[in-house]
């Protein structure tokens, strides 16, 4: 329902600089009560430091605001929330250890006694469709019901003002669509909600307004509706691109093989080991989707050779590697790159140089009996800065310095660079702009397209249709049989990522069968 | 009228278990409170002998044991503090500045010890609860002690409601459990942990004052001998929970009453055997508690020893 239009935010000219970088640069725009407004820009572009400006976190350096009328500069998100401004993390600020009324007790400034709370908490769930057990412990909640809890201590303070930073990076599509209907329904009552996302689908179904931030300036205030995606993701960021096409192409013989793997249940929760059997052949993409937590690092870890397994479990060309570890299966053709950037796929404090050689000294012979030959090694990394766009000064910086986007272009290219027979990926374009994702996935298709195979496994549900020839769900360890994605609509994926967290609530039947003997 | 048993007089035996447990069980409790914030203080030994040293002398130059108490944990959380500022404010390394701080305070107490090795200190009355005192046996082992036994078990109480009841100690555990987010939701994460910081020296201070005023009573230097590693290793065997924490407290107090009397009665256990025997224990525990499913149980802060700095 469109808004009558009476502006509850004002932003003028709202600028915070940070050392070498301008965040924002004299942004303005409105929200109106009631609106869905949302905040569209690619990582870097601003939108968090706007938002915590708004919240409080951050003290801007120049600008005003106006919150229902009102000269607005919170100090700290205390005042902020005394307002009427509450904020959903996208990483949950939740503690783990805590149960679920004293996590929102801690986000409230006069919490009643515990067992009040308890009782309100379930009565603002049942109102607006997101079931929550008071009592029980964060730690053993699923990301839906984890943000959930957010929501919902956001929700008992009667909020004028909703933001959401990035809500459905961790949900399912029927989990997303439970919280679009949670997020109409506080519209429809008059809360406005600021949104910030990057996907474009999701802001056009649910969105009044948009706002779109590019390199920290407000470039257009728009109505998403009446705009293409394409014309918005060219106006983030700043140039015309065209999604790689894939032509579908005749698959080769079967490379990589796996049958009866089970993976160790993730984090203590799940029913118990699955089996994950499927098989890619040379120039085809697998694609794998699930949220996360499902089995996907095991997987990843059970295809690179850090978790051995039954030797016939894995096979690479028919051999039986399931056994062998990392560096045998790297000299065999099989190579991975895990999702933790950081501290797994690279070590932060050593230079690209050094990073190179880790996984590329078997299959580029940089190593000569035992000493490292630092030419060769050099020449191979710079060979990936070059190949693959890695903007950085040199081979010589620390991983550490690179942003998200660089360093990941990195560590593919220094894989595809070995000319791997399967790489096996892990969530290989999260938090990376929209430029450099699309450089990785032109790279994915570009080797799948010399004949390697490729496993990807990602929570981008778009991006899997977008390059992968065949798609497959990992849920609570277990996999679905693999289908081919020409074809494949929104609801059958749905059906094959099964235990959409709460859906069982909005028929009004039992919770997820996990939970401590729910009979219904 | 008291039962014989190895030639032990057990009833004396559990008195002096809750007089000889009192030192370790008030630095424990104090060190419970700065860990469930996050705060990993290896100091307490020299927190404690501090408070010995200064306890003793204050209570000796002005001839009331309570100003010793109250100068004794005034001088735990001013070296506390010390360590709050080292590692909170500037980020220096807790391990390591909470070794400094027990390297420190044991020189610094041995300096300001000199003048009152070999003193009496003034004695500090018993409180002996009226009528329940007269009852046989449990009279005397229960409720013939002095304040501070009573206080310590006050505590006792208090820690475990201030934790779990009220919204100051949801904050703390909060704080402890993931700073960031605890600063994201706008709690003052370094106030928060300087104030527990202080606490767990005070009541490591108190701790060493009860020793050195009430259980020996006279100042020697070094005569914590290492009581402050077993409240450190009490946090960890009582789970983080201050209920376990005082049944650890006299198990491990009573290991050392028990280890006196053993050789006084001339029974041949090696005195080492006995004082190696809390850490053998505290190792075990561990050992079990962290091995697969126990380990939630364990609850140990999940932001232990992680330092906090507020980027913007």
């Amino acid at each position: 329902m469109p808004p009558a239009g009476r502006v509850l935010l004002s932003v003028e000219g709202l600028t915070k600089a940070y050392p070498g970088v301008l965040a924002n640069d004299a942004v303005s725009f409105a929200v109106a009560e009631g609106e869905v407004h949302a905040l569209l820009g690619e990582n870097g572009a601003g939108k968090s430091t706007l938002v915590k400006a708004i919240y409080g976190l951050v003290r801007p350096d120049a600008g005003r605001m106006t919150f229902r009328g009102r000269p607005y500069a919170p100090a700290e998100p205390r005042a902020a929330r005394a307002a009427g401004v509450a904020m959903v993390f996208q990483h949950f600020s939740l503690f783990e250890a805590l149960s679920v009324a004293e996590n929102i007790a801690l986000g409230m400034e006069r919490p009643p006694p515990l067992r009040e709370l308890g009782r309100r908490i379930a009565a603002v769930s049942r109102a607006y469709g997101l079931p929550l057990d008071p009592l029980r412990r964060v730690g053993d909640l699923s990301a839906g019901e984890r943000q959930r809890v957010e929501i919902v201590r956001c929700l008992l303070q009667d909020p004028k003002l909703l933001i959401m930073d990035e809500p459905t990076s961790v949900l399912t599509p029927q989990e997303a669509t439970i919280l679009f209907h949670t997020l109409r329904k506080l519209a429809a009552g008059g809360t406005a909600i600021l949104y910030i996302s990057h996907k474009l689908e999701e802001i056009r179904a649910l969105c009044d307004a948009a706002t779109i931030l590019r390199h920290g300036r407000a470039v257009a205030s728009l109505d998403p509706r009446r705009h293409g995606t394409r014309a918005l993701a060219e106006l983030m960021v700043g140039a015309s691109f065209a999604p790689p096409a894939r032509a579908g192409r005749a698959a080769g013989p079967t490379v990589l093989a796996v049958e009866g793997l089970t993976l160790a249940p993730a984090g203590g929760f799940g029913r118990g080991p699955g089996e994950v059997s499927f098989t890619v052949a040379a120039g085809e993409i697998l694609g794998i989707g699930g949220v996360a937590g499902n089995g996907q690092d095991a997987l990843l870890d059970a295809l690179s050779g850090e978790r051995p397994s039954a030797p016939g479990a894995v096979r690479l060309n028919g051999r039986p590697v399931g056994a062998l570890g990392p560096a045998a299966r790297r000299a065999l053709g099989l190579s991975a790159a895990p999702e933790e950037r950081l501290g797994h796929a690279a070590a932060p404090d050593m230079s690209l140089t050094e990073n190179a050689l880790v996984t590329a000294q078997v299959r580029e012979r940089l190593t000569r009996r035992g000493f490292v030959d630092w030419a060769r090694t050099r020449a191979f990394a710079e060979r990936v800065i070059a190949r693959f766009d890695v903007r950085t000064p040199g081979p010589g910086a620390a991983a550490r310095a690179l942003s998200g986007g660089n360093l990941q272009k990195f560590l593919i290219g220094r894989e595809i660079l070995q000319r791997p027979v399967v790489l096996a990926v892990n969530q290989p374009t999260w938090g990376v702009d929209a430029a450099a994702a699309a450089a990785i996935r032109r790279a994915l298709i570009d080797l799948a397209a010399e004949g390697a195979a490729v496993v990807m496994i990602s929570q981008d549900l778009d991006e899997l249709l977008e390059i992968a020839d065949r798609f497959a769900v990992l849920n609570e360890g277990r996999l679905t049989p693999p289908r081919p994605t020409a074809g494949l609509s929104l609801e059958e994926i749905g059906l094959m990522m099964g235990g959409a967290h709460g859906m069982h609530e909005i028929a009004g039947g039992p919770r997820r069968e996990t939970g401590p003997a729910a009979p219904p | 009228m008291t039962d014989l048993l190895f030639g032990l007089n057990w009833p004396q035996l559990a008195a002096a278990l809750m007089l000889a447990s009192t030192p370790i069980l008030l630095a424990a409790l104090g060190e419970l409170v700065v860990e469930r914030a996050g705060v990993l203080n290896l100091g307490v030994e020299g927190m404690m002998i501090l408070g010995a040293v200064a306890g003793f002398a204050a209570g000796v130059e002005t001839g009331a044991p309570l100003w010793g108490f109250l100068a004794a944990a005034l001088a735990g959380a001013g070296l506390a503090l010390l360590f709050g500022v080292l590692t909170q404010l500037l980020l220096a390394n807790q391990v390591a500045a909470g070794l400094a701080l027990t390297l420190f305070g044991l020189g610094l107490s041995a300096l300001v010890g000199q003048g009152y090795q070999g003193i009496k200190p003034p004695p500090l009355a018993r409180l002996e609860v009226p009528l329940l005192s007269e009852i046989p046996v449990l009279g005397p082992v229960l409720f013939r002690h002095d304040p501070v036994v009573y206080l310590s078990l006050l505590l006792v109480l208090a820690t475990a409601l201030f934790l779990a009841r009220t919204r100051a100690g949801l904050i703390l555990r909060a704080v402890g459990e993931d700073a960031a987010a605890a600063h994201a939701l706008g709690y003052r994460v370094v106030r928060i942990r300087l104030l527990a910081i202080a606490w767990g020296g005070a009541l490591a201070g108190l701790g060493g004052a009860h020793l050195s005023l009430v259980r020996v009573p006279q100042w020697t230097e070094g005569m914590t001998a290492g009581a402050g590693w077993i409240a450190l290793a009490l946090v960890v065997f009582a789970g983080w929970r201050s209920g376990r924490l005082l049944l650890g407290a006299y198990l491990f107090g009573g290991i050392t009453v028990l280890q006196l009397n053993l050789q006084a009665a001339g029974i041949a256990v090696p005195v080492e055997l006995l004082s190696m025997s809390p850490y053998l224990v505290t190792i075990l525990v561990l050992v079990i508690m962290s091995s697969g499913r126990a380990r939630a149980a364990l609850a140990a802060p999940a932001d232990l020893g992680r330092p906090f700095h507020a980027a913007a």
